[in-house]
């Protein structure tokens, strides 16, 4: 055997043992997911979307408008009477459907006198995750077709009209319908790009207090080891719960300050991306008082709690330094997941056993809380607390009972003879 | 009175079993030394004495406290030297003594005692350096400091000169007997059979999981008509 293979096969049995492996087939089993659920969105876009139609024109251009839906979309509510909004507004909705779309009467005639004719949208908005308002875009573009193919009459009958209305025959005025909450003037779109923006600087966030801050806990156990001054510690007259809850306050606290310092920065940076939104969500009802931040940061302390204290169990593990790097990665993937499925669905759109994988994860919760406050369901943030309590309270125990037995120091526990 | 009242005691990690049923006892005011070949189990036995391990079966009892019911009360008055002990590498000689001063006493008695610790370990202006530049011997002497300065009723030292030259291993020797006449109990492992003799006054001789023999230093060289404990050491364990 060659000095090269020699060093090659002695650093390939110290780098992949299972710390490295396992990680890194979590983390491919996340991109996997995120593959799937990117897969989904496709598949969602190619779908004809749920629609009603309430047209109250008898004229010829609303019946090209028609024709274009009824064939490019499955039409679940048909009506001639403006009237019968909210009946077609609860028809879609139970159908799952996205939206209803009004053409007001003189809509023909409004464009042959040289207007625009208005087009009335009523959207079901169920989430404002990037992949809940798919199928909003695909009715949009349903509506640039109705624009076209106006505009291809008006043009083919040489129809005497402004040139500017007959490439842009109509308009939209728009209604988003959002939890209970009826907002005009907004558009899904809207919505979700604000929302995104107000709400999305607590995840990453707490993403990054809880890698920075959950890499100070483990890596401080390892450290101890490397160190040797575990035994030292574990000998002296402090009680183990202080010692667990010393390492864990100062790692929240530089992960806090680290999080302050990322703040700003990651502020700017939105700030940068939103600064052309002039909408006010404030102005729709859409903001949040005291108890609601009050609750956020309720939320950000115990979720710290318990992932610092999942960090405290795994560099019970860890062996020394290098080791403890490494067990960070679990924290990482956990921390991710919820990340990333709050960017694509709301908690309420997802299917049960990805709500109940998202629920489970303390991570979620205040990833999730600002935008379940901001349309007040308070039983999904203060159940969300209640739970991650709970998992705190017993992650710590479990934190003490490995601090009471033989794990800490020997890497194994003491079996019972038969 | 007892300082360290040990019965039965078995210790297992997982099916194997490194302590088989061992019992001594070390009087209060002396040097006890624990001597054996390598994986005899006397790391084992001191950690378990310091509240670090738990018990497969037996009791160990210091100053009459058990040391798995009264975890607590048995750190209170014991302080531990394990063999490969470091410091926080950050912390400077003198901030070190002052953190674990800081777990024993406030004030001016916290003071009092870090002055002890820089006292013994007698490292001049380096005790002002980072721990990280130390010396393995420097090291050592902080370390002992750091375990005597709090005036523990008993010391539990696994192998306290290990690694130092003649003339540490001998300053380490005389801070041990320094302490004693101060009133601390010390209990000692050594691979090192004429520390061992110098120092104890009683010791038992364990190999693979047992103690074969008990005694003091003369005793057992007349037991065995050997010039040196480390005649009986090899004649025992043979």
């Amino acid at each position: 055997m060659s000095d090269l293979s020699n060093m090659v096969k002695k650093e390939l049995r110290e780098l992949l043992t299972r710390q490295t492996i396992i990680p890194m087939l979590v983390m491919a089993l996340i991109f996997a997911g995120m593959g799937g659920v990117t897969g989904g969105i496709t598949e969602e876009a190619m779908k004809n979307p749920i629609i009603g139609i309430i047209n109250e024109d008898d004229g010829p251009l609303s019946g090209i408008a028609s024709a274009v839906l009824n064939g490019w979309a499955e039409v679940v509510y048909n009506s001639t009477s403006g009237a019968d909004v909210q009946a077609a507004l609860e028809q879609v909705n139970e159908r799952d459907g996205v939206a209803v779309l009004v053409i007001p009467e003189g809509f023909s005639d409004s464009i042959y006198g040289n207007s625009t004719g208005k087009i009335q949208v009523y959207w079901i908005m169920r989430g404002s995750g990037i992949m809940d308002s798919v199928s909003t875009g695909v009715v949009d573009s349903l509506i640039q077709v109705i624009n076209h193919e106006i505009s291809k009459e008006l043009i083919e009958k040489d129809v005497s009209i402004n040139p500017e209305v007959a490439l842009n025959p109509t308009a939209k005025n728009e209604t988003t319908i959002f939890k209970g909450k009826e907002m005009q003037g907004l558009s899904p779109v809207v919505i979700t790009g604000m929302l995104s923006s107000q709400s999305a600087t607590v995840p990453v966030i707490m993403m990054m207090i809880i890698i920075t801050a959950g890499s100070i806990v483990i890596s401080s156990m390892g450290m101890e080891k490397e160190n040797k001054t575990l035994e030292t510690l574990l000998t002296l007259p402090v009680k183990r719960s202080a010692i667990i809850s010393g390492k864990i306050i100062a790692s929240a606290v530089v992960g806090l300050l680290m999080a302050v310092i990322y703040m700003f920065g990651f502020g700017y940076y939105m700030q940068s991306l939103t600064s052309g939104l002039e909408v006010n969500l404030a102005d729709f009802g859409l903001a949040l008082g005291i108890q609601d931040y009050a609750l956020v940061g309720l939320s950000v302390f115990v979720t710290l709690l318990a992932g610092l204290s999942l960090c405290m169990v795994l560099g019970a593990f860890a062996k020394d330094y290098k080791s403890a790097q490494t067990l960070i990665l679990p924290i990482t993937a956990l921390a991710m997941i919820p990340m990333l499925i709050t960017m694509f669905k709301d908690f309420n759109t997802l299917p049960m056993a990805l709500q109940c994988l998202l629920f489970a994860i303390p991570f979620s919760h205040p990833m999730m809380a600002m935008r379940a406050l901001l349309f007040d369901d308070y039983l999904l943030v203060i159940g969300g607390i209640i739970y991650v309590a709970l998992f705190a309270a017993a992650t710590v125990a479990v934190v003490v009972h490995i601090f009471k037995t033989d794990r800490l120091l020997v890497g194994r526990t003491r079996k019972k003879r038969k | 009175m007892l300082a360290v009242e040990v019965k039965d005691l078995v210790k297992d990690y997982g099916s194997f079993r490194v302590l088989k049923g061992i019992s001594f006892n070390v009087d209060e005011g002396g040097i006890f030394g624990l001597i054996g070949p390598n994986a005899a189990g006397k790391t084992t036995a001191l950690r378990i004495i310091s509240t670090l391990l738990q018990i497969t079966s037996g009791t160990v009892k210091v100053f009459g406290h058990d040391v798995i019911k009264e975890a607590d009360l048995v750190r209170q008055h014991i302080s531990y030297l394990p063999e490969d002990a470091g410091a926080y590498k950050n912390l400077t000689g003198k901030r070190y003594l002052e953190f674990i001063a800081a777990f024993f006493k406030d004030g001016d008695k916290a003071e009092r005692m870090v002055e002890r610790g820089m006292k013994i370990a007698d490292l001049g202006e380096r005790i002002n350096d980072k721990v990280d530049t130390y010396s393995k011997g420097m090291m050592r002497r902080l370390l002992v400091g750091r375990a005597l300065m709090v005036q523990p009723r008993l010391a539990v030292l696994d192998e306290p000169t290990s690694g130092l030259d003649v003339v540490n291993a001998q300053e380490v020797r005389k801070i041990i007997q320094e302490a004693v006449k101060e009133g601390t109990t010390i209990l000692l492992s050594s691979h090192n059979m004429f520390e061992v003799d110098f120092l104890c006054r009683r010791i038992a001789l364990m190999n693979e999981g047992e103690i074969v023999e008990e005694g003091s230093p003369r005793e057992l060289k007349e037991k065995y008509s050997a010039a040196n404990l480390e005649e009986v050491f090899a004649e025992v364990v043979r």
